[in-house]
């Protein structure tokens, strides 16, 4: 009897942990958006329990001499998934990697690329060193069982600007940065496609915890001056034109004025973010999120200015023992 | 006997709705503590009037801002600023005398937290209003930032102001130079802002804030004030070592 009730409830156990393990299936599926080239588009929304951290955009492009990848995901349990997902799609091996800069939801995924080279801009690979542990923890907390065993790889390469031919694609590369201090751009001139990594977000507020605007700013003219077909935004649609470029601009441009203002009527942090937004810019997802985050981000440096102006203003010293 | 167990019973369930405290709407397990030792239990009331302003996430444990708003709520006496979770609970203490009652100021959190304003009017009555604000945490058992720096002891205690006025009332803008530290980060002492107050030329104090050390490195603090014209104010204060601030606020 109470054998027979072992079983079952053995039975259960089992059939459950195969459920809750058949659950972590982040479901990547490839879009091919140009010729040998294939995007897993992430959710628009912050890392969560129930995402698991699949929120930003996944490339690869499939060359005659084998497979370049743009970008990991958030947790080694994505970087495998991906890496099962292009061998769906390709029987070629995997010859590069690059990641476009150094936030947890672009390399994270890293580990399950660890045999093949690992490729980006030295400031990337610093902050990757830096932060890498901090990241992991943090996704860790926000997406639970998704995440674990997840470390932080750090690019093995240093990716530099200028173009080479991979496998029939001429493959350029652009050093900017604005939104991290390192943020590679990768232009494939043989199919007109651009990887924008997220100097460029479409129907999704942008993020600023290490931005710098004005940097930003000067990258995305650089990025529209390259007059690509077709361009993958870091988070959100792949679309056509500058849809992208332009939405991310309105933004940054937005942030840039309102939080400037602010501090010069001397507001303070928690009353700014309590400040009316915009109506075209309210309705992106996450756009009251991002813009309280980005108060955190970038308001002490517009406070600081405002204290500084007027000691300019007065021509004389503000403080004394 | 099983009257008197009627009687009993009836007063249980009728007496003990009534002699229940009031419910924290914050839900907190350790309001019912805070409330003993920081109004000596006595009532306390859940008022919209009392508004805490904070992110619900706080995207950086160690400054998360906060803003305490009492606009309708007349004679306000003090207002303490507790954080429920925090290893030190106290963040600060203001005696607004004929500054307006809010103010706002940034804090260390260690986890997830209500952060809360205790309000005390002139009649002696309590009211309260608060958050919850999530957190990574972290921010107390940190070592200041600024410590790394070389130069910081020179600009220790330094004040930057900034004063906006709109012909009746005047913005009071504040940062002071100080790591503010918990000694909870391993082999750093205590050390932290503990007094401060804004001064006129009498040095008759306008408001005075005690400190303490949940409060962030290099605080800043915005205060409202009536517009007290050309009268130069000055910025006095201590901290927990002895060494003075005494600033004069520009106009």
């Amino acid at each position: 009897m109470s054998a027979r009730v072992l079983l079952i409830a053995c039975a259960l156990l089992c059939a459950c942990g195969v459920r809750a393990q058949a659950g972590l299936d982040y479901g990547l599926t490839p879009e091919r958006i140009a010729e040998d080239t294939w995007v897993v588009v992430g959710r628009s929304e912050d890392i969560t329990r129930g995402n698991g951290g699949n929120i930003s955009n996944s490339a690869f492009i499939v060359t005659r001499d084998g497979v370049v990848v743009i970008d990991t995901g958030a947790t080694r349990r994505y970087g495998q998934q991906l890496r099962a997902a292009i061998a769906r799609v390709t029987p070629r091996p995997v010859i590069r990697v690059y990641n476009t800069h150094h936030h947890p939801d672009h390399f994270l995924g890293n580990q399950a690329f660890a045999d093949a080279p690992l490729l980006a801009l030295p400031a990337t690979r610093a902050g990757q060193r830096d932060d890498g542990n901090a990241f992991s923890d943090n996704v860790y907390r926000m997406a639970g069982d998704w995440a674990s065993g997840t470390e932080a790889l750090v690019a093995s390469q240093d990716a530099r600007a200028g173009s080479e031919d991979v496998g029939g694609h001429r493959l350029e590369l652009l050093a900017l940065h604005g939104h991290t201090a390192g943020d590679l751009v990768l232009v494939d001139r043989t199919t007109g496609v651009l990887f924008a990594g997220d100097l460029v977000f479409l129907d999704r507020a942008p993020t600023t915890p290490h931005a710098h605007i004005a940097d930003w700013l000067a990258a995305l003219d650089r990025i529209a001056a390259v007059r690509a077909r077709r361009i993958v935004p870091g988070h959100g649609p792949v679309h056509d034109g500058l849809r992208g470029v332009e939405q991310t601009r309105d933004w940054l441009r937005w942030l840039d004025a309102t939080l400037r203002d602010a501090a010069e009527r001397g507001l303070d942090m928690a009353e700014v973010m309590r400040l009316p937004m915009p109506e075209g810019l309210a309705g992106l997802p996450l756009a009251r999120s991002e813009y309280e985050r980005s108060v955190s981000h970038l308001y002490p440096g517009y406070e600081e200015d405002a204290f500084r102006h007027r000691a300019a203003a007065d021509g004389q010293s503000v403080q004394q023992k | 006997m099983s009257k008197f167990m009627l009687v009993l019973c009836a007063g249980l369930v009728c007496g003990m709705p009534l002699a229940a405290p009031v419910k924290d709407p914050l839900d907190s397990s350790r309001w019912p503590d805070l409330q003993r030792q920081y109004v000596d239990d006595a009532d306390v009331r859940f008022d919209p009037r009392v508004e805490v302003l904070a992110p619900r996430v706080a995207e950086d444990s160690m400054n998360v801002p906060v803003t305490v708003r009492l606009r309708d709520l007349p004679d306000v006496k003090r207002v303490l600023v507790i954080a429920d979770f925090n290893p030190i609970v106290k963040v600060l203490e203001y005696e607004p005398l004929i500054a307006q009652p809010g103010l706002s100021f940034r804090l260390k959190l260690q986890q997830a937290s209500p952060v809360r304003a205790l309000v005390q009017t002139g009649d002696g009555r309590w009211f309260a209003g608060g958050q919850w604000v999530d957190a990574a945490g972290g921010g107390c058992t940190a070592p200041s930032a600024g410590r790394s720096a070389p130069d910081w002891t020179q600009k220790l205690n330094q004040v930057q102001t900034r004063i906006w006025r709109d012909g009746r009332n005047q913005r009071l803008r504040l940062r002071i130079q100080h790591p503010m530290d918990t000694g909870l980060a391993p082999g750093i002492p205590a050390f932290y802002i503990e007094q401060l107050a804004v001064v006129d030329e009498k040095g008759q104090p306008l408001f005075r804030l005690d400190t303490f050390e949940p409060l962030s490195e290099n605080p800043v603090f915005s205060f409202d004030l009536p517009d007290t014209g050309d009268a130069p104010l000055r910025l006095v204060g201590r901290d927990n070592n002895g060494n003075r601030i005494d600033a004069r606020v520009q106009p």
